[in-house]
Formats: C-alpha cells, structure tokens, sequence
C-alpha cells in the first residue's frame, strides 16, 4: 500500500513538472490528464470513492477536454511562447520553493498527527457523502445550480462573435483608427 | 472494513503534506513563470487540486465527510470558473491577436 501510494505520488509530481515544463500546450494538458488520473488514484486510496468518481469525470472528462478544445480551436499548438527573462524565472521558482517550505514550516507539528481512535472508515461512500450532501449542504448545493447557470449564460455570452457591424465587410474596408 | 481502516492509515498523514505542498509549489511556479495564459489556468488547477487532496486526506483520517462535500464544491466551482476563464482566453486570441500574459500589461494601470 504504502508503495502504491509512492508510485502514484512520483506520477503524480513528475506530471505536474512536466505542465509546467512542457513547450507545447498540447504537452502539458496530456500531462495535467496524468497528474488528476494520480490525484484519482491517492482518491481510491483514501476510500474516497464517490470523489475519485466525480473528479475522473469532472476534470479529466469535461475540464481538460474543453482546454484541448480551446487549443484546438485556436490553433495554440504550433506557436512558441517566448519565455520570460531569466531573473524572472529564477525568482519565480524560487517563489514556488520558498512558499513550500513556508508551508512544511506551519504545518511541521500535522506532519506527525496521530489520528483520533474512533475512525470511520466509510466516510468517502456514496451513501455517506449523499447522507451529508443532501442533509447538511442541501442549500450550498441548490445556489451552485444558480453559480453554473451564470456561468453558462456568462461563457455563451463572452465566447459569442460580437460580428454584427462588420459581419459582411472585408475586414480591410475598416480604416485604423486607434 | 477493517482492512480498508488498516489500509488507510499505513500511508502517513505527513506524507500527504508533503505531497499536496509540492503540487501546490509547482502550481505557484508554474502560474508565475509561464506566459500563455492556458497554462495559467491550468497551474490554477492544479493547486485548487492540491488542496482537495489534503482535504481528502484529512476527511479520511479523521472520519469527517463534511470535508469530502466541500471538495465537491471546490470541483463545482472549479468547473465554473474553467468555463469563464477559456472563454475569455477565446475573446483575447480574437481581439487581442495572442494569449500571451505580457500583452494584458495595460490592465496593471
């Protein structure tokens, strides 16, 4: 078990590195895929079956595919994205490793947490959660309905063409004017 | 079920720190070092996925499922903000002819 839990957490790092090290767009949504299958994984480990669930088909089924979508529609892949200088990638790696051991730093006392003796190990089951969910969390889970409906309006209302000035002129008949 | 209790707690709740830090590192690394906008997003991702695995951890060791249903929310409202984020990415490469961050440097003022 407990290698188990090393193999996915490499996978799971080593992806991430490559989403941020990866030159092609395409490259680090693949590898992003990989990273959330890992997160999935340690998920299944935990029990947490209901959220391994819905994360596979939240993220890696609807999330990522929309962003190879995107890319695909705007042809991303072929351009090269110029980098940043180089004091400004030093310092935001240095950023990223500082703000880790911040956090080892705040938390070292959790690092050795010893868990409580009553332990429940089926708190991650559907009938659990579903229990929880619609019991306690009934309201937040009714409003997040209204959340992803504005969110829906707002994407169709931002990804619409806004074309109807000019939608029968040759784009060259429109002078500059800045 | 007490194989799945043993099973749970032979990983260290330290070791799932660990873990969930580090992808949060890289997250924070990758948001400020990269310029296209899409991998923004997505460093964004990963540290909002960092935090649910720590949430996770924790609801399974202590046996709490309230931490499990605000994961939940977190990949609703994750899902949400996806959706408004690449259809502004879709507007700018319309617009603004690219989806490099320097090209947004007018927002600063």
């Amino acid at each position: 078990m407990l290698v188990l839990f090393y193999l996915l957490a490499a996978v799971s790092v080593i992806a991430a590195l490559v989403v941020v090290a990866a030159r092609s767009p395409v490259t680090s949504v693949i590898a992003l895929i990989v990273c959330f299958l890992s997160i999935a994984g340690h998920y299944v480990l935990l029990n947490a079956q209901f959220l391994a669930m819905v994360h596979v088909i939240v993220y890696t089924g609807a999330i990522l595919i929309l962003m190879l979508f995107v890319i695909m529609l705007l042809n991303m892949n072929e351009e090269v994205e110029k980098r940043k200088p180089l004091l400004a990638r030093i310092s935001a790696v240095a950023t990223g490793g500082l703000l880790l051991l911040v956090l080892l730093a705040a938390t070292r006392q959790g690092l050795d947490l010893q868990a409580p003796a009553s332990f429940n190990a089926g708190v991650g089951l559907v009938k659990n959660i579903g229990n929880v969910l619609f019991r306690d969390y009934l309201l937040p889970f009714e409003l997040s309905s209204v959340l992803f409906l504005s969110a829906m309006a707002g994407a169709m209302m931002l990804a619409k063409k806004d074309g109807t000035e000019h939608i029968n002129l040759p784009p060259s008949s429109e002078p500059e004017e800045a | 079920m007490e194989d799945v209790v043993t099973a749970i707690r032979v990983v260290p709740l330290g070791h799932y720190f660990v873990l969930s830090f580090l992808l949060f590192g890289i997250g924070v690394a990758g948001a400020l070092l990269r310029r296209n906008i899409l991998i923004i997003i997505m460093c964004l991702e990963l540290m909002l996925n960092s935090v649910n695995l720590l949430l996770v951890a924790l609801s399974a060791w202590y046996g709490d499922a309230g931490a499990q249903v605000m994961v939940f929310f977190i990949m609703l409202v994750a899902a949400a903000e996806v959706t408004v984020g690449l259809a502004i990415l879709v507007q700018l490469k319309r617009n603004a002819e690219g989806v490099d961050i320097n090209q947004l440097n007018r927002l600063k003022w």
